[in-house]
């Protein structure tokens, strides 16, 4: 779960990227990079629970 | 704001710099080595006394690695703002993603003045960017693998970044390419230094996993205390120093600012560790009725982390605020990352390092009145955490197969010390124990 975690990371950040690229106008560009960060952001969570399911498994 | 800041041509030569500037900066990046003491005293304060000199060993090994892999390898691909580079074209844009520097520093002596400061200030860095995952793996991070994650850090990971934000890379040149504000905007490393060793932190943590007895099975955490406050909070006046120094030469080196300008970079460096400092002071008071001595110094320095992303950028009293929002969310955060997600951070790196660093880049977006800074900003960090941490993540989980991060359970119930260095810190601390079972 933490690797499909950090698998999501990359996609976040492609989405800004495209939305720098594929947006002139200011309102559009902004949204999809917050778009984007909230993906890293849900990537993040996604791996930081798998650290915890596997502390489990540790113990 | 800083009024002299202007979207940086993709072709422009580095700008002059004045014989004054030129000695201000150096003397400033000359006590800039005040950062680096202080992050390292309060690395070894925070950790066990059982682990003191491998701690402190470790910190200037560190600093001996980082310097020298950068020098034979990072520093070519860091490469020169005004120098060759490796860049490709997507959307009619050019995409300038890795240097291309001379090997081992070569033509050193026919450079600029400028290029040789922004060298200077490079090596500094990537040092300082080393030391602060050594922090996070106190206590069983053993000593090759602390040189090692240095090796990689200065080798392949502070090169990308420090060429997209200070060499000319594509997020210095957001600005011109997409008309995002001055293009990704880092005066004083909060992301090139600070979230890049936060993140670093954090994947060593998850790959060392916690200290033995952290997370009983049942039961809260254990409090795990670092053993000398002294240590720790003499380490944050030594860091303001040199975070002093970083930001104010860092003006100069990478925004081209007037001498005018630099006071007030200066004044928002200090107010920020001040406003951050009150403020965790307040909400340490308020949580456990007394004032905890060890969260003040994560405040303290958590402003100073954030005011390497904004002191050159706003006024002080902005960086002020910035600094009590850094120094409100710290104790919280290591609170949270401790009983909520166990994840075991002895000296806070995390929630200082990366938080604190992400806090100055955004302030420094909200608060600028170019048109897209903000979203400049927001970048920069989206390629952070979707770049960068997967990168270190993947370095580190391979080089954790050939360098075990981890010493084996006998090293860390006997202590880092006796088992990497055979012999103590305070071996009269052994004396005296002996004495009393008499």
């Amino acid at each position: 779960m933490k690797y499909a975690g950090l698998l999501v990371l990359p996609a976040g950040f492609f989405l800004s990227i495209a939305a720098v690229v594929l947006f002139t106008a200011p309102g559009p560009r902004a949204a999809f990079v917050l778009c984007g960060l909230a993906v890293e952001g849900l990537g993040l969570v996604v791996a930081v629970r798998g650290h915890m399911e596997a502390r489990g498994e540790d113990n | 704001m800083n009024p002299v800041l202007a979207p940086i041509a993709p072709a422009s030569a580095v700008p002059g710099i004045s014989e004054a500037a030129f000695a201000l900066c150096l003397v400033l990046l000359l006590l800039a080595p005040l950062a680096i003491a202080g992050v390292a005293l309060i690395n070894t304060g925070l950790g066990r006394s059982r682990s003191a000199a491998q701690a402190l060993l470790g910190n200037l090994a560190i600093v001996a690695v980082a310097a020298i892999v950068f020098a034979i390898i990072g520093a070519t691909f860091t490469g020169l703002a005004d120098g060759a580079s490796h860049t490709f074209n997507l959307a009619g844009k050019p995409w300038n993603w890795l240097g291309a520097g001379p090997w081992l520093l070569g033509g050193l002596s026919s450079r600029g003045a400028q290029s040789q400061l922004a060298l200077l200030f490079e090596f500094l860095a990537v040092v300082l960017a080393a030391l602060v995952p050594w922090g996070s793996g106190a206590d069983r991070l053993r000593l090759t693998a602390g040189c090692a994650v240095a090796a990689v850090l200065a080798a392949i990971v502070f090169p990308l970044v420090a060429h997209w934000v200070w060499a000319g890379g594509w997020l210095a040149h957001l600005g011109v390419n997409f008309s995002l504000g001055s293009g990704f905007l880092d005066p004083g490393g909060a992301a090139c230094i600070q979230v890049l060793g936060g993140l670093s932190a954090l994947a060593v943590v998850w790959i060392a996993g916690p200290r033995k007895g952290k997370f009983p099975k049942e039961g809260f955490s254990t409090a795990l205390p670092g053993h000398n406050a002294v240590y720790i909070l003499f380490g944050c006046l030594l860091a303001l120093v040199g975070w002093l120094a970083f930001n104010v030469a860092g003006a100069v080196v990478w925004l081209h600012a007037p001498l005018s300008a630099l006071v007030g970079t200066a004044l928002g460096t200090l107010l920020a560790a001040s406003g951050a400092l009150a403020s965790t002071f307040t909400v340490t008071r308020i949580r456990f009725g007394k004032p905890d001595a060890s969260l003040c110094a994560n405040g303290w320095l958590a402003g100073l982390v954030a005011s390497n992303g904004c002191a050159a950028l706003v006024t002080p009293v902005q960086a002020l605020f910035i600094g009590v929002i850094a120094g409100i969310a710290t104790p919280l955060l290591v609170e949270v990352l401790e009983l909520a997600v166990s994840i075991d951070d002895p000296s806070g790196a995390i929630s200082v390092h990366a938080t604190g660093g992400l806090l100055g880049l955004v302030g420094a977006g909200i608060f600028s009145a170019r048109d897209g800074q903000l979203v400049a900003q927001l970048v920069g960090i989206a390629t952070l955490f979707g770049v960068i941490l997967p990168l270190v993540y993947l370095s580190f989980w391979v080089l954790n197969r050939l360098v075990p991060f981890r010493v084996d359970p006998d090293g860390e119930r006997i202590g880092m010390d006796l088992h990497e260095l055979g012999g103590g810190a305070y071996p009269e601390f052994v004396i005296h124990r002996d004495e009393s079972y008499r």
